[in-house]
């Protein structure tokens, strides 16, 4: 039920992969020290794959546009991967899909950092 | 422990996010047995959850001596959920918008956006003390009654 991350390097890319609920409380909170530990041991460059996020909440989206604002000061880049339609939805809804930079592809996700 | 029938159910629940989980999921359980289809149950249980939010997180603000009420009643036409809390009430035209450029990387306020987004209608009133949200779903013509 809860949120669950796997961290891996690809090319010098960080990705998460993100698997449950981002809601308020425990998801919204993990999916912050997660980005957090990443920048905290140097990587600036965050692939965030949504690929098994079956759920997510305004607190979720929040912590979404929040991570993406944490990376950019640090001088780096986040971007959004495998968003369900669901999560397509939402940040359509709420107009952030211009916002993020969304991937639908790894390979070409992992190439399109700079 | 919810007072229920066929079309109506009503909770009292501490002020905690276990209550949210709660009420998310009868909200989507009543809106399935109400004839609501797949489409729309999930953004009804959102909104009733984002509600619920609110009520506990901004209106009682985790205090255990608060309680929330959520109740459900489905009628011929629309499905009825009214969200109350005990705290000391807000005024609904002074949430920002989340569209606005000033405000589109904010980290919070969407709830009350999202709620209006899947509901056709939202009403507020000011309880003594507390809020009362009525989130109104009006079934669509081809929908059977409950």
């Amino acid at each position: 039920m809860s949120m669950k991350v796997a961290t891996r390097q690809v090319d010098g890319i960080t990705v998460l992969d993100l698997s449950g609920r981002i809601t308020l409380g425990e998801g919204s909170v993990t999916l912050r020290d997660a980005v957090h530990d990443v920048l905290a041991k140097g990587s600036k460059h965050i692939l965030l794959n949504l690929g098994n996020i079956t759920y997510i909440d305004s607190s979720g989206i929040g912590e979404l546009v929040s991570a993406f604002t944490s990376v950019k000061n640090a001088g780096g880049e986040l971007k959004l991967l495998n968003l369900t339609k669901k999560v397509h939805d939402l940040l359509q809804i709420t107009k952030l899909y211009t916002v993020f930079d969304i991937k639908d592809d790894e390979a070409s996700a992992i190439s399109a950092f700079k | 422990m919810p007072d229920s029938n066929n079309s109506r159910v009503s909770l009292t629940l501490a002020s905690s996010l276990e209550s949210v989980d709660k009420v998310e999921r009868t909200a989507e359980s009543f809106a399935a047995n109400a004839g609501f289809d797949e489409d729309t149950v999930p953004n009804i249980a959102m909104a009733v959850r984002e509600a619920a939010v609110n009520a506990i997180l901004h209106g009682n603000a985790y205090n255990p001596a608060k309680q929330i009420t959520a109740s459900f009643e489905a009628t011929s036409d629309s499905l009825i959920v009214r969200i109350a809390d005990q705290g000391t009430g807000f005024d609904p035209t002074t949430v920002p918008d989340p569209l606005a450029a000033e405000n589109i990387l904010r980290g919070s306020g969407r709830g009350i956006f999202l709620i209006k987004a899947f509901m056709d209608e939202v009403h507020f009133r000011k309880l003594h003390p507390g809020t009362e949200l009525t989130l109104i779903k009006h079934r669509a013509p081809a929908q059977p009654a409950a």
